[in-house]
């Protein structure tokens, strides 16, 4: 069994605590979180061992490995607390808020050879792995344009009383939502070298971005539109929707479904015709073994777990992989500047090009 | 327990199978009217127990069965609590204390809100549980509810907790309460029974997934129908054409040749298809001996 701890038991911790203690590999021998009034029900009421002070917690217990769900300003301390320790480690998104301390933990980590994960569940779900498969395989021909959308009806109103409203604390559409879409467009076609037309605003928030919109600029030409918002009423729940434009054709993939419209048929899809074929969750979707709001999160679990059995420190969603979001972000809010390609690289261009000259 | 009872996703813009479907879905049914239409197509199809969430918008609708009740005498109400989205946006919000707070009762007899006061500080959840249960089913007075659900969000979050007194303060209060029914929704069947098992709770309503396609039912089909066949619970079968992705006949057979499958909850927005899909149970349940 893997001893595991979890520190942050906030709404994400407890889908996670939840997740976590009905792994048949995984022992989740403690948690840990600042509430002492919540550790006190779950310690009462569900049997798990509470710590209020988290290095105690990993000074008094033989772990293997830790979950950290804490709101995003202390994940690098925890991670490294944790790495130090020679624990594998799965951590929330984002990774980090500060670059700097990404490459020093992606660093350690792969120094020391541990797993390490980060819960960017979006790769998880059927819909968009088929989506970043077909991408790859080359059935849209040369990719030209992306379009990553997130809405939710997150921050209604004016008044922010959690971390979340917090600048400092990492709050905001930016990192706590925008993070999801720019990972997924990463996973789906790539990461861009630089972003201009930056857009950020507050609508109700005072201190933190309620919406983020700007273009992407990718290396080879091609170019990409990210547009978040997390205060839209219209949408039940957070709606992420992706779109990949390429000269053979387009998808368009949410957590649902994938619309695939071809104009030349590819054998990565055999049993596609021209036009139109849409595969859904019910296709796409692997079984888990437990279930709690989506195939995906546990489906990550399982993968950490799995990771650590197999010794894979390669795997998906690495604090690595994770960082390219988080340098994103930090492109966006002007802190780091991009790789803006050369003007006059066009990759419709080159692609027609290089079909004429096939 | 009616054999067939309509579900309420279609009213509340929930589609598992998609998001476009979905929103179209939830502009459809904009108006009480047009949710309360799609009833009395149900209604005059023979289906008479409505199996919803508390969503708050299902206030509207208990108001209007109240004022009607000549023309559904026979009208029921099978509540599933509590609308997750509801509790999510406010913990985001608010923070998981405040939630709670705001969620007890806030006005009304004093003694209520004091008695929520004192239980949320003395974190008794058992007390906690019970008036959040009344919160929930205070829109439902005076209406027969005769089956009052746990929702799948709750149920698993709390089975995968391992919190598993709370399933038994569940099922007390709604029993003694409400002389009702508990029952729960849940997508993790096998690994629910066991804990009912262990609590003692004796022969559960269960709703859950029961579909060809072993769509979200967890521990796999063969599993679920051995299950089904062999432990001592009251299945209710839902997402039984996986959200549209089996076809009707083929989807609504492949239920009601599982033994002893009480009851199926289905969800559509037109008569043709509810009249499609009550019409198949009807004679695939006859052709399988079942009640």
């Amino acid at each position: 069994m893997i001893r595991t701890a979890m520190v942050g038991l906030g709404k994400m911790g407890l889908s996670h605590l939840a997740i976590l203690r009905a792994h048949p590999a995984l022992e989740v021998v403690a948690g840990c979180d600042s509430s002492a009034y919540l550790t006190d029900i779950l310690s009462k009421y569900s049997g798990l061992k509470c710590h209020a002070d988290f290095d105690r917690m990993l000074d008094e217990e033989k772990l293997d490995a830790l979950v950290v769900a804490t709101p995003s300003k202390l994940h690098a301390t925890m991670v490294e607390a944790a790495l130090k320790r020679g624990l594998h480690v799965f951590c929330e998104k984002p990774f980090v808020l500060d670059v700097a301390d990404g490459q020093r933990l992606v660093a350690m980590a792969e120094a020391k050879g541990l797993v390490n994960q980060v819960g960017y569940h979006f790769r998880f779900v059927g819909a968009f792995k088929e989506a970043a498969r077909l991408v790859k395989a080359g059935v849209l021909g040369a990719v030209h344009h992306v379009r990553i959308e997130a809405f939710g009806p997150v921050v209604l109103r004016p008044k922010g009383a959690t971390w979340r409203s917090a600048k400092s604390e990492g709050g905001g559409a930016l990192y706590d939502y925008a993070c999801h879409a720019i990972d997924l467009v990463n996973f789906v076609v790539g990461a861009p070298a630089a972003v201009d037309g930056v857009v950020r605003r507050g609508i109700f928030s005072r201190d933190v971005d309620d919406e983020v919109y700007c273009t992407l600029r990718y290396a080879d030409g091609a170019s990409g539109q990210l547009s978040v918002n997390w205060s839209d009423e219209s949408f039940r729940k957070m709606s992420t929707k992706i779109s990949v434009w390429g000269t053979h054709g387009r998808i368009t993939a949410d957590r649902q479904e994938c619309q695939i419209f071809l104009r030349e048929l590819h054998p990565a899809l055999p049993d596609a015709s021209k036009g139109w074929t849409v595969r859904y969750t019910t296709d796409l979707t692997e079984e888990v073994w437990y279930y709690l709001r989506g195939e995906e999160y546990s489906a990550q679990i399982d993968y950490f777990a799995e990771s650590i059995v197999k010794g894979r420190t390669q795997g998906e969603n690495t604090f690595r992989s994770a960082l390219e979001a988080d340098r994103i972000v930090s492109m966006i809010t002007g802190q780091s500047v991009g790789n803006p390609p050369p003007p006059g690289a066009q990759a419709v261009r080159k692609g027609v090009l290089a079909r004429m000259f096939k | 327990m009616d054999r067939v009872l309509f579900g309420d996703n279609q009213f509340f813009g929930v589609n598992h199978m998609s998001e476009d479907k979905a929103r179209a879905q939830a502009m459809h049914f904009q108006t009480t009217q047009a949710i309360i239409d799609v009833l009395d197509a149900a209604h005059q199809e023979g289906i008479r127990t409505f199996m919803c969430t508390t969503h708050d918008r299902m206030s509207e609708i208990c108001d209007y069965f109240r004022a009607n009740r000549d023309r559904y005498p026979d009208y029921k109400f099978y509540p599933c609590m509590p609308y997750a989205h509801k509790y999510a946006n406010a913990v985001t919000e608010h923070g998981m204390i405040e939630a709670l707070r705001m969620f007890l009762p806030q006005g009304g007899a004093m003694s209520a809100m004091l008695k929520g006061g004192v239980a949320l500080a003395g974190k008794d959840v058992e007390t906690i549980m019970q008036l959040l249960i009344d919160a929930e089913m205070k829109m439902f007075h005076d209406l027969d509810t005769p089956v009052v659900f746990m929702q799948n969000v709750i149920t698993d979050l709390l089975l995968g907790l391992r919190m598993n007194d709370t399933f038994r303060m569940f099922h007390d209060h709604v029993r003694k309460k409400y002389q009702a029914e508990p029952g729960f929704i849940t997508m993790n069947v096998p690994r629910l029974l066991d804990v009912l098992d262990s609590l003692g709770i004796e022969n559960p309503i269960v709703c859950a997934n029961i579909n060809k396609i072993g769509f979200r039912m967890c521990g796999g089909k063969e599993h679920y129908e051995q299950t089904i066949a062999t432990r001592r619970f009251r299945p209710v079968a839902m997402s039984v054409l996986a959200s549209g992705a089996i076809a009707p006949r083929e989807a609504i057979e492949y239920v009601c040749r599982q033994p002893r499958v009480e009851a199926i909850v289905f969800g559509a927005s037109s008569r043709g298809n509810i009249r499609q899909t009550k019409a198949l149970i009807d004679e695939l349940s006859i052709n399988q001996g079942a009640a």
